[in-house]
Protein backbone atom coordinates (compact mmCIF):
# COMPACT_ATOMS: atom_id res chain seq x y z
CA UNK A 1 0.00 0.00 0.00
CA UNK A 2 1.33 3.47 -0.92
CA UNK A 3 0.63 6.41 1.40
CA UNK A 4 0.68 10.11 0.61
CA UNK A 5 0.16 12.23 3.20
CA UNK A 6 -2.24 9.73 4.04
CA UNK A 7 -3.71 9.32 1.66
CA UNK A 8 -3.82 4.89 1.16
CA UNK A 9 -3.29 4.02 -2.73
CA UNK A 10 -3.57 0.60 -4.30
CA UNK A 11 -1.75 1.54 -7.90
CA UNK A 12 1.60 2.67 -7.86
CA UNK A 13 1.07 4.53 -11.26
CA UNK A 14 0.18 7.99 -11.48
CA UNK A 15 -0.60 9.03 -14.66
CA UNK A 16 -0.89 12.78 -16.46
CA UNK A 17 -3.50 14.09 -18.43
CA UNK A 18 -2.24 16.32 -21.09
CA UNK A 19 -1.46 15.55 -24.77
CA UNK A 20 -3.88 12.75 -25.32
CA UNK A 21 -5.52 12.82 -28.97
CA UNK A 22 -8.51 12.59 -27.13
CA UNK A 23 -10.99 12.54 -24.06
CA UNK A 24 -11.83 9.48 -24.54
CA UNK A 25 -8.51 7.85 -25.46
CA UNK A 26 -7.42 9.70 -21.59
CA UNK A 27 -10.49 8.36 -20.13
CA UNK A 28 -9.58 5.15 -21.38
CA UNK A 29 -6.23 5.46 -20.18
CA UNK A 30 -6.72 6.15 -16.67
CA UNK A 31 -8.57 2.95 -16.26
CA UNK A 32 -6.16 0.86 -18.08
CA UNK A 33 -3.47 2.10 -16.20
CA UNK A 34 -5.35 1.20 -13.09
CA UNK A 35 -4.10 4.90 -12.56
CA UNK A 36 -5.58 6.42 -8.32
CA UNK A 37 -4.18 9.89 -9.03
CA UNK A 38 -4.20 12.10 -12.34
CA UNK A 39 -2.28 15.60 -12.59
CA UNK A 40 -4.18 18.46 -13.70
CA UNK A 41 -3.28 22.26 -14.10
CA UNK A 42 -5.14 25.45 -14.79
CA UNK A 43 -5.07 27.50 -17.59
CA UNK A 44 -6.75 31.06 -19.21
CA UNK A 45 -9.91 29.94 -20.35
CA UNK A 46 -12.11 33.08 -22.52
CA UNK A 47 -15.84 33.31 -21.38
CA UNK A 48 -16.77 31.39 -24.80
CA UNK A 49 -15.06 28.73 -24.10
CA UNK A 50 -16.22 25.59 -22.27
CA UNK A 51 -13.31 23.00 -22.64
CA UNK A 52 -11.98 23.31 -19.33
CA UNK A 53 -15.42 22.91 -17.69
CA UNK A 54 -16.24 19.55 -20.43
CA UNK A 55 -12.66 18.54 -19.06
CA UNK A 56 -13.50 18.81 -15.16
CA UNK A 57 -16.55 17.23 -15.74
CA UNK A 58 -14.80 14.26 -17.50
CA UNK A 59 -11.92 14.59 -14.37
CA UNK A 60 -14.58 13.87 -11.73
CA UNK A 61 -16.69 11.05 -13.72
CA UNK A 62 -13.53 8.98 -13.14
CA UNK A 63 -13.71 9.15 -9.54
CA UNK A 64 -9.92 9.40 -8.91
CA UNK A 65 -8.10 11.84 -6.96
CA UNK A 66 -6.52 14.76 -8.55
CA UNK A 67 -2.64 16.10 -7.97
CA UNK A 68 -3.22 19.55 -9.01
CA UNK A 69 0.27 21.00 -10.80
CA UNK A 70 2.03 24.38 -11.03
CA UNK A 71 3.45 23.99 -14.30
CA UNK A 72 5.22 26.47 -16.26
CA UNK A 73 5.44 28.54 -13.36
CA UNK A 74 8.86 30.45 -13.26
CA UNK A 75 8.61 32.55 -10.30
CA UNK A 76 8.15 31.75 -6.32
CA UNK A 77 5.31 34.39 -6.52
CA UNK A 78 3.63 32.52 -9.47
CA UNK A 79 3.35 28.94 -8.07
CA UNK A 80 2.27 30.18 -4.47
CA UNK A 81 -0.47 31.99 -6.54
CA UNK A 82 -1.14 29.15 -8.54
CA UNK A 83 -1.37 26.91 -5.70
CA UNK A 84 -3.78 28.96 -4.37
CA UNK A 85 -6.01 29.31 -7.12
CA UNK A 86 -5.57 25.40 -7.69
CA UNK A 87 -6.94 24.53 -4.09
CA UNK A 88 -9.93 26.44 -4.52
CA UNK A 89 -10.75 25.29 -8.01
CA UNK A 90 -10.00 21.23 -7.43
CA UNK A 91 -10.72 21.54 -3.69
CA UNK A 92 -7.47 19.24 -2.47
CA UNK A 93 -4.35 20.39 -0.46
CA UNK A 94 -2.46 18.54 -2.74
CA UNK A 95 -0.21 20.35 -5.09
CA UNK A 96 2.51 19.22 -7.21
CA UNK A 97 4.95 22.21 -7.01
CA UNK A 98 6.79 23.01 -10.36
CA UNK A 99 8.81 26.22 -10.52
CA UNK A 100 11.28 25.87 -13.58
CA UNK A 101 14.72 27.27 -13.81
CA UNK A 102 15.96 26.57 -16.92
CA UNK A 103 13.79 26.61 -20.45
CA UNK A 104 15.71 23.67 -22.35
CA UNK A 105 15.83 20.54 -19.87
CA UNK A 106 12.53 22.42 -17.61
CA UNK A 107 14.80 21.76 -14.75
CA UNK A 108 13.76 23.16 -11.40
CA UNK A 109 14.93 25.97 -10.10
CA UNK A 110 15.84 24.49 -6.81
CA UNK A 111 16.01 27.41 -4.86
CA UNK A 112 12.33 28.91 -5.84
CA UNK A 113 11.51 25.53 -4.92
CA UNK A 114 12.65 25.04 -2.12
CA UNK A 115 11.20 28.19 -0.85
CA UNK A 116 7.89 28.16 -2.29
CA UNK A 117 7.70 24.39 -0.83
CA UNK A 118 8.20 26.73 2.65
CA UNK A 119 5.68 29.38 2.21
CA UNK A 120 2.97 26.07 0.99
CA UNK A 121 3.73 23.65 3.49
CA UNK A 122 2.95 26.50 6.37
CA UNK A 123 0.02 27.68 4.41
CA UNK A 124 -0.96 24.13 5.12
CA UNK A 125 -0.63 22.40 1.53
CA UNK A 126 0.20 19.09 0.89
CA UNK A 127 3.41 19.55 -1.34
CA UNK A 128 4.46 17.20 -4.01
CA UNK A 129 8.05 18.79 -4.79
CA UNK A 130 9.41 18.61 -8.46
CA UNK A 131 12.62 18.54 -7.82
CA UNK A 132 16.07 16.94 -9.34
CA UNK A 133 18.11 13.71 -7.30
CA UNK A 134 19.97 15.96 -5.39
CA UNK A 135 20.50 15.11 -1.55
CA UNK A 136 20.66 18.71 -0.13
CA UNK A 137 17.71 19.58 -2.13
CA UNK A 138 15.73 16.88 -0.88
CA UNK A 139 16.58 17.97 2.94
CA UNK A 140 15.45 20.94 2.00
CA UNK A 141 12.76 20.35 1.29
CA UNK A 142 11.92 17.85 3.96
CA UNK A 143 12.97 20.40 6.62
CA UNK A 144 10.08 23.01 4.62
CA UNK A 145 7.73 20.83 5.53
CA UNK A 146 7.69 18.09 2.51
CA UNK A 147 6.75 14.36 3.49
CA UNK A 148 6.84 13.41 -0.35
CA UNK A 149 9.18 14.25 -3.13
CA UNK A 150 9.51 13.32 -6.48
CA UNK A 151 12.85 13.81 -8.65
CA UNK A 152 13.15 13.79 -12.12
CA UNK A 153 14.12 10.67 -14.37
CA UNK A 154 15.23 12.55 -17.10
CA UNK A 155 13.54 16.34 -18.41
CA UNK A 156 10.10 16.64 -18.57
CA UNK A 157 8.79 14.91 -22.16
CA UNK A 158 12.49 13.65 -23.54
CA UNK A 159 11.44 9.74 -22.34
CA UNK A 160 15.23 9.04 -21.77
CA UNK A 161 14.48 6.56 -18.31
CA UNK A 162 16.63 7.21 -15.50
CA UNK A 163 19.59 9.27 -16.63
CA UNK A 164 21.39 9.62 -13.16
CA UNK A 165 21.03 6.05 -11.58
CA UNK A 166 24.07 6.70 -8.91
CA UNK A 167 22.60 9.69 -8.24
CA UNK A 168 19.08 8.11 -7.80
CA UNK A 169 19.99 5.41 -6.08
CA UNK A 170 21.82 7.37 -3.90
CA UNK A 171 18.55 9.42 -2.80
CA UNK A 172 16.30 5.92 -2.44
CA UNK A 173 19.75 4.96 0.21
CA UNK A 174 19.19 8.53 1.95
CA UNK A 175 15.59 8.75 2.62
CA UNK A 176 14.64 5.21 2.88
CA UNK A 177 11.24 6.41 4.70
CA UNK A 178 10.03 8.98 2.64
CA UNK A 179 7.93 8.34 -0.58
CA UNK A 180 9.60 9.07 -3.65
CA UNK A 181 7.98 9.14 -7.08
CA UNK A 182 9.90 9.01 -10.35
CA UNK A 183 8.07 11.91 -11.90
CA UNK A 184 9.33 12.94 -15.55
CA UNK A 185 11.54 11.53 -18.34
CA UNK A 186 10.17 7.90 -18.50
CA UNK A 187 10.07 6.70 -22.09
CA UNK A 188 8.87 3.28 -21.85
CA UNK A 189 7.50 0.85 -19.26
CA UNK A 190 11.23 -0.71 -18.74
CA UNK A 191 12.12 2.43 -16.94
CA UNK A 192 8.93 2.75 -14.59
CA UNK A 193 9.97 -1.19 -13.64
CA UNK A 194 13.08 -0.26 -13.16
CA UNK A 195 12.61 2.66 -10.63
CA UNK A 196 10.16 0.01 -8.91
CA UNK A 197 13.14 -2.33 -8.47
CA UNK A 198 15.35 0.71 -7.45
CA UNK A 199 12.49 1.09 -4.79
CA UNK A 200 10.92 4.01 -5.71
CA UNK A 201 7.33 4.04 -4.70
CA UNK A 202 5.83 5.24 -7.84
CA UNK A 203 6.28 6.73 -11.01
CA UNK A 204 4.37 9.57 -12.67
CA UNK A 205 3.99 9.36 -16.73
CA UNK A 206 2.31 11.29 -18.92
CA UNK A 207 4.21 11.80 -22.74
CA UNK A 208 5.04 8.23 -22.66
CA UNK A 209 1.62 7.30 -22.84
CA UNK A 210 -0.32 10.14 -24.37
CA UNK A 211 1.91 10.31 -27.07
CA UNK A 212 2.22 6.81 -27.70
CA UNK A 213 0.52 5.20 -30.89
CA UNK A 214 -1.86 3.19 -28.91
CA UNK A 215 -2.09 5.40 -25.47
CA UNK A 216 -4.63 2.72 -23.73
CA UNK A 217 -2.33 -0.10 -24.66
CA UNK A 218 1.09 2.17 -23.41
CA UNK A 219 -1.26 2.71 -20.02
CA UNK A 220 -1.97 -1.30 -19.20
CA UNK A 221 1.92 -1.94 -20.17
CA UNK A 222 3.07 0.64 -17.83
CA UNK A 223 0.57 -0.75 -15.35
CA UNK A 224 1.81 -4.04 -15.91
CA UNK A 225 5.92 -2.77 -15.43
CA UNK A 226 4.95 -0.95 -12.15
CA UNK A 227 3.31 -4.27 -10.74
CA UNK A 228 6.31 -5.99 -12.00
CA UNK A 229 9.26 -3.75 -10.59
CA UNK A 230 7.55 -3.52 -7.11
CA UNK A 231 7.14 -7.40 -6.77
CA UNK A 232 10.53 -7.54 -7.54
CA UNK A 233 11.55 -4.86 -5.70
CA UNK A 234 9.67 -7.31 -2.26
CA UNK A 235 11.38 -10.66 -4.00
CA UNK A 236 14.80 -8.63 -2.72
CA UNK A 237 17.30 -8.42 -6.23
CA UNK A 238 20.37 -10.00 -7.00
CA UNK A 239 23.09 -8.13 -6.68
CA UNK A 240 25.25 -7.44 -10.16
CA UNK A 241 28.89 -8.94 -10.28
CA UNK A 242 31.33 -8.09 -12.15
CA UNK A 243 32.46 -12.18 -13.46
CA UNK A 244 30.15 -15.22 -14.06
CA UNK A 245 29.33 -17.92 -11.48
CA UNK A 246 27.89 -20.54 -12.76
CA UNK A 247 24.03 -21.28 -12.38
CA UNK A 248 24.41 -25.66 -12.62
CA UNK A 249 26.09 -26.65 -9.37
CA UNK A 250 29.84 -27.72 -9.88
CA UNK A 251 29.75 -30.65 -7.79
CA UNK A 252 29.15 -33.85 -9.29
CA UNK A 253 30.30 -32.85 -12.74
CA UNK A 254 31.55 -35.44 -14.71
CA UNK A 255 35.06 -35.52 -16.09
CA UNK A 256 34.84 -36.35 -19.66
CA UNK A 257 37.84 -34.60 -21.11
CA UNK B 1 -13.48 50.76 -18.35
CA UNK B 2 -10.41 48.91 -19.83
CA UNK B 3 -9.21 45.88 -18.06
CA UNK B 4 -6.84 43.36 -19.34
CA UNK B 5 -8.70 39.77 -18.80
CA UNK B 6 -6.58 36.95 -20.01
CA UNK B 7 -3.83 39.25 -21.82
CA UNK B 8 -6.69 40.37 -24.05
CA UNK B 9 -7.60 44.48 -23.19
CA UNK B 10 -11.80 44.55 -22.91
CA UNK B 11 -14.28 47.54 -22.12
CA UNK B 12 -16.41 46.31 -19.43
CA UNK B 13 -19.25 47.99 -17.66
CA UNK B 14 -19.15 46.32 -14.10
CA UNK B 15 -17.23 47.86 -11.48
CA UNK B 16 -16.33 44.54 -9.20
CA UNK B 17 -14.75 41.03 -9.92
CA UNK B 18 -17.70 39.36 -9.16
CA UNK B 19 -20.44 41.72 -12.04
CA UNK B 20 -17.16 41.97 -14.45
CA UNK B 21 -16.77 37.95 -14.99
CA UNK B 22 -20.68 37.60 -15.35
CA UNK B 23 -20.84 40.61 -17.71
CA UNK B 24 -17.95 38.50 -19.74
CA UNK B 25 -19.97 35.46 -20.29
CA UNK B 26 -18.09 33.62 -17.05
CA UNK B 27 -21.48 33.03 -15.02
CA UNK B 28 -21.55 29.57 -13.36
CA UNK B 29 -18.69 28.17 -14.79
CA UNK B 30 -16.07 26.76 -12.62
CA UNK B 31 -13.19 29.29 -12.83
CA UNK B 32 -10.15 30.68 -9.90
CA UNK B 33 -9.21 34.24 -10.27
CA UNK B 34 -5.91 36.58 -9.80
CA UNK B 35 -5.98 40.36 -10.15
CA UNK B 36 -2.82 41.81 -10.63
CA UNK B 37 -0.81 38.74 -9.61
CA UNK B 38 -3.39 38.51 -6.47
CA UNK B 39 -5.18 35.40 -6.08
CA UNK B 40 -9.09 36.58 -5.34
CA UNK B 41 -10.91 33.54 -4.02
CA UNK B 42 -14.67 33.43 -4.87
CA UNK B 43 -16.07 34.63 -1.94
CA UNK B 44 -14.39 37.42 -2.01
CA UNK B 45 -15.28 38.84 -5.42
CA UNK B 46 -18.34 40.80 -5.10
CA UNK B 47 -16.33 42.90 -2.72
CA UNK B 48 -13.19 43.09 -4.88
CA UNK B 49 -13.22 46.65 -7.00
CA UNK B 50 -11.40 46.79 -10.31
CA UNK B 51 -10.20 49.83 -11.86
CA UNK B 52 -8.90 50.60 -15.03
CA UNK B 53 -5.88 48.97 -16.09
CA UNK B 54 -6.19 46.19 -14.10
CA UNK B 55 -4.95 42.74 -15.02
CA UNK B 56 -7.34 39.74 -14.48
CA UNK B 57 -6.69 36.33 -14.78
CA UNK B 58 -9.43 33.77 -15.30
CA UNK B 59 -8.28 30.06 -15.61
CA UNK B 60 -10.10 26.76 -15.37
CA UNK B 61 -9.46 23.08 -15.55
CA UNK B 62 -7.20 21.89 -17.96
CA UNK B 63 -4.95 19.38 -18.97
CA UNK B 64 -0.94 18.51 -16.87
CA UNK B 65 1.35 16.29 -16.82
Amino acid sequence: MLKLYGAELTSRLLLGTARYPSPAVLTDAVRAARAEVVTVSLRRESGGERSGQGFWSLIRALGVRVLPNTAGCHSVKEAVTTAHMAREVFATPWIKLEVIGEDDTLQPDVFGLTEAARILCAEGFEVFPYTTEDLVVAERLLAAGCRVLMPWGAPIGSGRGLNNLYGLTALRAHFPAVPLIIDAGLGVPSHAAQALELGFDAVLVNTAVAQATDPVAMAGAFAQAVAAGHAARLAGPIEPRNFAEPSTPVIGQAFLG
Amino acid sequence: MRILVNGVWRETESHDLAATLAELGYGGRIVTTAVNGEFVAADTRPRTALTEGDRIEVLAPMQGG
